[in-house]
This record gives C-alpha cells, structure tokens and sequence, in this order.
C-alpha cells in the first residue's frame, strides 16, 4: 500500500491537530478565558507591536489569541466528530434499510432524502438554535439531524449493490435474522464507502459551526470557537487583518487536512464515490 | 417522458408539502411562541393579548391549515417586525438574492467548466494537477472568511470593486465569487470525470476520424454527453447557493432574502422565516425539475423513455 | 502514382514501452483491396491508427515512408491531417454501437463531415447524406436522418458509418473489423456492400480483419500481421495457395474447409501466446511457437521472396 504525499499532509494536518486538541491544556501558554484589558489587540509577535508573551497577540478582550485558536480546535473537532457520529447513525440506518428491502420502504427512504435535500441547511440550523438557545449540544444535535443525506444515499446505493451477493444469499438460507444479517454481513461491506462520507461530512459540520457561529447562533461566546473568533475581529478586521487571518486560516488547514485524508481513504479503498 | 415529468411534479409537490409541515413545526420548536415575540419584559398580559391577536390560542393543527391554505393562496401571513405582509418583504429583497445567486452560478460555470475541460485534455499533467488543487482549495474555504479577506483586499487596499451594497451591477461580482467557489470544486470535478469518459470514447475517434476541429471534437461531442450531470449538479448548487447566501448577505451587507432571514430568526419574526423556508424549498425542488428537463433535451435516450 | 498508400518500415510505440508496431511495410492501390490479418493484439488497428493519426495520447510512431497520395504523413500537423481524414481518407470501426455521438441525429453527424470539409450548406449536407443512406441500402433514408443512433440497430449503424464515410468521396477507405461486431447475416450484407461501393467509387480498401474466410472472399492482397510486424504477404491467391510462414499455415489450419477437413480430425490450432515485444526484442517473435525453430530463429530474420510477389519474414530454407 502506497501513501501518496497529498494523503500524507492530511495525515499530517489532522494528526497534528487531534494531538494539539488533546493537549490543549499543557500546550496553551494561557488561559483562554483570562481577560487583560491592560493587553488588548496586541499583534502576533513578528508584526511591530508584538509581544513575546504572546505569540499570536491578543483580541479584544486582552485574551491570548494562540491559546484560543488551540482550545478552538476542541471545539471544531469534537464537532466535527459528533455530528458525523450523529447523522452517520441516522443516515447509515436510513440509508441500508432503504437499499435493503426496496420496495415501498425504498421509496419512504428516498422520499425523505429528497425533503431533507430541499430544506435549506442554515436558515433552519440557525432557526432551531435561536430558538432553543445556543450551546455546543444544540449545535451537534441540530447539524447531526441535518448532515445525514449523504450517508443515506451511500449507504443506500452500497446496500443495493451489497444484498444480492452470494454471502448474503448465504446467511439468509442459514436463517440468519435479518438484524444479523443488516450488521454483521451488509454493514461491513458497506463501511469503507461509510468511512469516505464521514470524513467529507466531517469537514462540512465544522465549516457549518463556523459559519453558524460566525452569524452569531451556533456556538455561544466566550467560547473560543474559531468561527466566533472570526465573528469577533470582524469589527477590527480593517486596522488588524490578523485577527480574522489566524482563525480562519486554522479552520482552512483543518478542512484540507480532513479532505485530503478523505481522498486518500478514497483511493486506497478503491471506492468510486464521487462528490 | 411526459409520464416521467408528471410523476416527477407530483414527488416535487409533495416535497414542497412536507416542508410546509417542516417548517410549521420548527417555528413552534421553542415551546410557546407568545413569549418569544413577547420578549423578556412583557408580562403576562402582554402575552395573552400577542396569542389571541397573532391567532396563536388557536390548536396547533388549526393555526397550521389556516397558515397554509392562506400560504397556497399567495398570503404568506404579516411580518411582526415590519408590520408589512411577508410576501411583499420577499418580493422586495427577492431580486438581490436571485441576482447573487445567479452570478455565482455564472461565474462557478465560467470557471469549473473550461479548468474541468483543459484538465480532461491533459489529464495526468502538471497542469491537471494544479486544477485539482483549486478544487481542493474551494473545498476547504470558510466560505465567510473568504468574503471578509475579500472585503479588505480588494474593498481597502486596491479599492476596485464595491464591498457592500449593490447599488451598481459590480456589487454582485465580490459576493458572487464567494458564493462560486463553493459550487466551483463539484462542478469541476464532475466536467473533468464527464469530459474524461467522453474524450476516451468510440464516438470522439469517429469524429476525429472525419476530421472535425478540436474545438468542435472538445465543445460540440465531448462536452454534450458530459454535461448532463453538470447540470444536474449545476441546478442542486443553485439551490444550495441560494440557501447559502444568507451568511455571504451578511458578510457584504446585501438585503436580500437572506439577510432577511437572518434578521427575522434574530428577532423571532416567525411569519418571514416560515415564508422563507417554504420559498427556498420551492425554488430548491423547482430546480431540480428543471434540470430533469434540461437533461432530457441534453438526452435523446432519455426522451424515448 | 501507383499506390494510394504506401508504408514502409512504420514502427508505433507506446508510453508504456511496448512495441505495437514494428517495421511494417504495405502498399495499397486505388481499387484494390488490402487485407491485414492477424489475431487480435497483432498490431493491425495501431497501424490503421498510425495512418490516421488517430493513436492515443503518449504514443509514437516513424516511418520511413508514410505517404498518402502525394501527403508525406510523417511531415503532416495535426491540422493537415484533419483536413485529409475524413475527406480523402476515411476510416470505419469495429463497435457500430458505440462509434456514433448518442446526443446527435445520424442527419447531424452525417452532415457535418461535409459542412466542415466543403463548406456544404445543411441542406446540402442532408441532401447528399440522404443520397448516400440510401446508397447504402438504407430505405426511408430521410426518417433514419432524423433519428438518433440508440433508434438504429447494430448493422444499420454500420451501414450509417459506412455512408459517413463516403460523404467527401474518400480516396481510401479503412475498415477496422467492421462486421465483427454484427450477426452473420448483416456480415456478408455489409461485405458485399463495400465489395460493391469500392467497385463503383474506385477505393483503395484496407481491411482489417481477423477471419481468413473474409480474406479469401474479399482480398486482392493480403498481409499477415503477428507481434507488430508482416510475416506474409503476397496476392492472396498466392498466399492462400502456398502459405509459407509456420504462423500463415497455423492460421489456416485453424479453419476447417468443408470436403477438404476430415471430420474425425481435429482441427489445428496454435499453442502458447503472443510474447510481449518490448524495446530491445530480437528474432522471431513466433519463435516459441514454432515447430520449425532453430537457434537462427534469434537472430536478424531474412525476408525471402517464396515466389514473385508473395515475401515471407522466416528463416526456413523456402527454396
């Protein structure tokens, strides 16, 4: 198996930022929560002004730009995970029960894909959040409910495909339930063309928060979620481009790190799903 | 293929109905919408005077049939925030949208197109790859960030193009880009696949065998039999820009149907938000109905069916 | 100007390094027919490609002489060339099914080859297109204009190709196994089709073909083709009369010829498979599956003349 240099980037960037997530608390020089007002809008450390206490400078509030933009990638990857664990849950049912008894059942599955399609994904994600009320729980439970048609639609043509092998055929002579069957022979088989989805769901959730975030309604201050962070020095953004600069750029290398692990999963499991 | 078409307005229907239900429903997520619109200092006199005024004492399933038997009508209800009906908000702000929405389309065909096209052609070359490096690229872009590093480049430092507004046509062409480059990396994607399985294709040696131009081998038989999913895609990221553009409408201070969203869901003007789901879902399944259309003029195989 | 096309020592390579072509000599003359034969994989199609022009991205090829008419083709840009194929030369397939454009009428395809090379009007186009439909043996020809490729069946598909590619009275005519794809019956219609518009149009015909029972019907010369390069070739009477060349022999042995075949003997046929020929090959590439190899076989093969006009590539003594 050979590793192309794209797919070793994505490796590279994702891994890099799983490890920063995980140790947020020893690597962050600051609290990312610590006010100073006496501190504020001081520039990374390279542009005139800087402050060698603070690498990436300072916002607003005198709060330590590099140790938010590390407490942001928690954020933007438990996220991304969740709501892919979420709507992969909802689609991946959907979608194999659909492809697996056709028919009728298959015409419901299809007919909610094509509703869920037609339903315009921030307007109602922002709708739900306004009106429950922001917080990370209500942003990965809205997003999950909505992100699932993707995996319904693999899961469901990957099913198709899957059920009239001779293995399935097989277990069913053997009177194999059809629970049994859906899980233990469908579903493994349908899992690489799963994987592929996920990662590509995975980088649209935390695009999605961002955005949500950004407009105000998704994840609620002062959490340091990049896209808040973004939201934050919009208003500064003339005088000290930086602020908006650095979040967004970190929300950039995560999604392509994300995408590129995504084709390179792609390519090695030989799957042919095509965006 | 009238048969086909028929079932097909039938499904786009009952789409639209199931919306309606969607839509309904979210706006009565919070619970008791009285106290939404009521705000935090209205008391409860207030808030019986707001339910019985807006209707909202009624049953829910009562308050649903009125809202959409009225909504089938052309009566999309009164905004809370604007006093004003909601169908004439949207026609005012509807023609901004549709514009943004459509120079995205534009300028996402414009360029997917002839980088799918000349990517194709050389599939395998450097060039190739650098094209599917702008893919990738579009992919990952916060598409409001980009805006916002838009708006400062070329709105404060070159000073060329507008950054809000859109008082003049060249308003469109900023907030458009942003809105392209999210239906850019798809698009290009599947011209390149299409344009691959075409050009390597028996029919495309016979042309080139009567020796046709290259331009008429590319453009007139290679591209034809490539571009039906394109636009399918094409309409489906119509769609999805559409919905999208409320953060762009934000970012470039654009009052369109998205903007107006935005304010309505900030100030629980529950009537609008409704109205603008409902809109977007119709145009989204109209869209779709007309690439089905377009594909089958694309198709003759399709036509006889 | 005896030939129409005449090809000595064309040699096509591809970007994966193998040979398809190498060193292939013939000679077509107007209202003649030209069989190349050999199995599939032989290299006969490269070398109607590399006459075309019509090879794959990454592919190569030389010739000492390549000359059309009087085109040297090796010297020819690809916009030369676009202006001969087509209109002096012109080239038909082996699928019918998938040779035409699925979004456009036959009407539209047929009439382009002339709008592009003559500045014909449509109508003209379609007049001409209509004529040669029928010609083909096409009835209701202005309904099959209107129709698309998928309304059409496999020989009448043929037939359309056939007439697309005398819509600018072509010069020659190269026919890639044009009725391998189709019913026997269709077969020896769209044969005798060819046989008879050669006749009348005075084409220099190259056919391509894997079946000797097309060779000997339709052949005033013919080629046999094995690992990239011809083994045989001579008039086909001759050919046909005294095969020469163990792969010649082999090949014929594999068909059986009624009165002549003995029912209880089982045909022959020839063991092992084609060598992959890469750059720096020597020898005979039949070598392995010859019965009459010897350690000669390695080295340069001689072209011996078994009999006037009939040359065959061996090392055997033929005297």
């Amino acid at each position: 198996m050979r590793i192309s240099a794209a797919t070793f980037l994505g490796l590279l960037i994702v891994g890099a930022l799983v490890l920063t997530a995980l140790g947020a608390p020893r690597l962050a020089p600051w609290d990312p929560f610590a006010q100073d007002l006496m501190a504020r809008m001081i520039p990374p450390r390279w542009m005139e002004g800087g402050s060698p206490a603070h690498w990436l400078g300072t916002d607003q509030l005198g709060r330590d730009y590099l140790s938010r933009l590390i407490y942001g990638s928690r954020i933007s990857l438990m996220i991304g995970v969740l709501t892919v664990v979420t709507s992969g849950f909802i689609g991946t049912s959907l979608g194999v029960v659909g492809g697996y008894f056709g028919g009728r059942t298959d015409d419901v599955v299809m007919f909610a894909i094509t509703c869920r399609l037609a339903i315009p994904l921030i307007l109602v994600a922002l709708t739900v959040v306004a009106l429950i009320g922001s917080s990370l729980t209500v942003v990965v439970l809205t997003l999950g409910l909505l992100l699932w048609e993707r995996f319904a639609v693999v899961a469901r043509t990957t099913t198709m495909q899957v059920r009239n092998l001779d293995y399935i055929a097989a277990a069913q002579a053997a009177g194999a339930s059809t629970l049994h069957i859906l899980l233990r022979e469908v579903l493994p088989n349908i899992l690489p063309h799963l994987v592929v989805v996920a990662t590509l769901e995975m980088a649209l959730a935390i695009l999605l928060e961002a955005a949500l975030s950004f407009l105000g309604l998704g994840v609620p201050p002062p959490l340091p979620s990049w896209g808040l962070m973004i939201a934050e020095g919009k208003d500064y953004m003339f005088f000290s481009p930086w602020v908006i600069m650095v979040p967004g750029v970190a929300l950039f290398v995560l999604v392509l790190g994300i995408n590129l692990l995504g084709d390179g999963l792609r390519d090695l499991l030989g799957t042919s799903q095509r965006r | 293929m009238l048969g086909f078409l028929f079932r097909r307005a039938v499904l786009a229907l009952l789409v639209c109905l199931t919306v309606l239900v969607v839509a309904f429903s979210l706006t009565r997520l919070s619970g008791d919408l009285a106290v939404s619109i009521g705000g935090p200092n209205a008391t409860s006199e207030d808030i019986a005077t707001i339910r019985k005024n807006y209707g909202l004492d009624r049953p829910l399933p009562v308050q649903f049939f009125d809202w959409a038997a009225n909504a089938a009508s052309g009566d999309l209800g009164r905004s809370y925030l604007y006093h004003a009906p909601v169908s004439g908000l949207i026609k005012e702000r509807l023609p901004i949208t549709l514009g943004l929405g459509l120079s995205g389309l534009a300028i996402a065909l414009l360029t997917a197109i002839p980088l799918g096209i000349v990517s194709a052609m050389r599939e395998g070359s450097v060039l190739d790859r650098a094209i599917g490096l702008v893919a990738l690229i579009g992919q990952a872009m916060p598409s409001f960030w980009l805006g916002l590093v838009l708006v400062i480049w070329f709105g404060l430092k070159l000073q060329w193009l507008p950054i809000s507004g859109v008082d003049t046509w060249d308003g469109f062409i900023l907030p458009g880009i942003v809105l392209a480059f999210s239906a850019i990396p798809a698009l290009l994607r599947l011209t390149r696949a299409g344009m691959i399985e075409a050009l390597s294709s028996d029919y495309i040696r016979t042309a080139r065998a009567k020796g046709l131009s290259t331009a008429s081998i590319v453009l007139k038989h290679a591209l034809r039999n490539a571009a039906m999913p394109v636009v399918s895609v094409a309409a489906v990221q119509l769609g999805f820009m559409l919905g999208g553009s409320i953060v762009i409408e934000t970012v470039f201070a654009l009052h369109g149907i998205g903007y107006l969203a935005w304010e309505s869901i900030s100030k629980n003007d529950f009537p609008v938000v409704q109205a603008v789901v409902l809109l977007l879902a119709m145009i989204y399944t109209g869209l779709t109905l007309l690439a089905d259309m377009m594909n089958a003029v694309l198709d003759p195989r399709l036509r006889a069916g | 100007m005896r030939h129409v096309l005449d090809i000595v020592n064309l040699r096509t390579g591809f970007a994966d390094g193998t040979e398809a072509v190498r060193g292939v000599s013939l000679q077509v003359a107007r209202g003649e027919t030209h069989c190349l034969v050999g199995e599939s994989g032989c290299g006969k199609s490269v070398t109607a490609l590399s006459v075309m022009n019509l090879l794959p991205r990454g592919a190569r090829r030389s010739a000492d002489v390549l000359r059309f008419q009087d085109h040297d083709l090796t010297r020819a840009s690809d916009r030369d060339m676009a202006r001969l194929r087509g209109v002096k030369m012109a080239m038909i397939f082996q699928e019918p099914m998938t040779s035409l454009n699925p979004a456009y009428t036959i009407g539209s395809q047929m009439a382009e080859v002339l709008e592009r090379h003559r500045g014909a009007s449509r109508a003209q186009a379609l007049e001409r297109a209509a004529m040669l439909l029928g010609r083909v043996g096409i009835t209701a020809p202005g309904m099959r204009l209107a129709q698309y490729p998928h309304q059409l069946s496999g020989g009448l598909r043929q037939r359309v190709m056939i007439a697309m590619a005398l819509m600018c009275e072509p010069e020659l005519l190269i026919a890639d196994e044009p009725t391998t794809a189709l019913d026997v019956t269709v077969q020896a219609q769209i044969l005798r089709l060819l046989q008879a518009l050669q006749a009348e149009f005075g084409l220099a015909l190259l056919l391509i073909t894997h079946d000797l029972g097309i060779v000997a019907r339709m052949a005033q010369r013919v080629s046999v083709m094995y690992a990239g390069e011809v083994v045989e070739s001579g008039s086909a009477e001759a050919v046909f009369a005294a095969p020469s060349h163990p792969y010649t022999q082999g090949l014929l042995a594999c068909i059986p010829v009624p009165g002549k075949t003995p029912r209880d003997e089982p045909l022959g046929s020839i063991p092992g498979t084609v060598p992959r020929i890469g750059r720096d090959f020597t020898g005979c590439a039949f070598r392995d599956r010859c019965g009459h190899a010897s350690n000669a076989c390695s080295g340069i093969i001689p072209r011996q003349d078994a009999a006037p006009d009939h040359a065959v590539l061996c090392t055997m003594d033929l005297a």
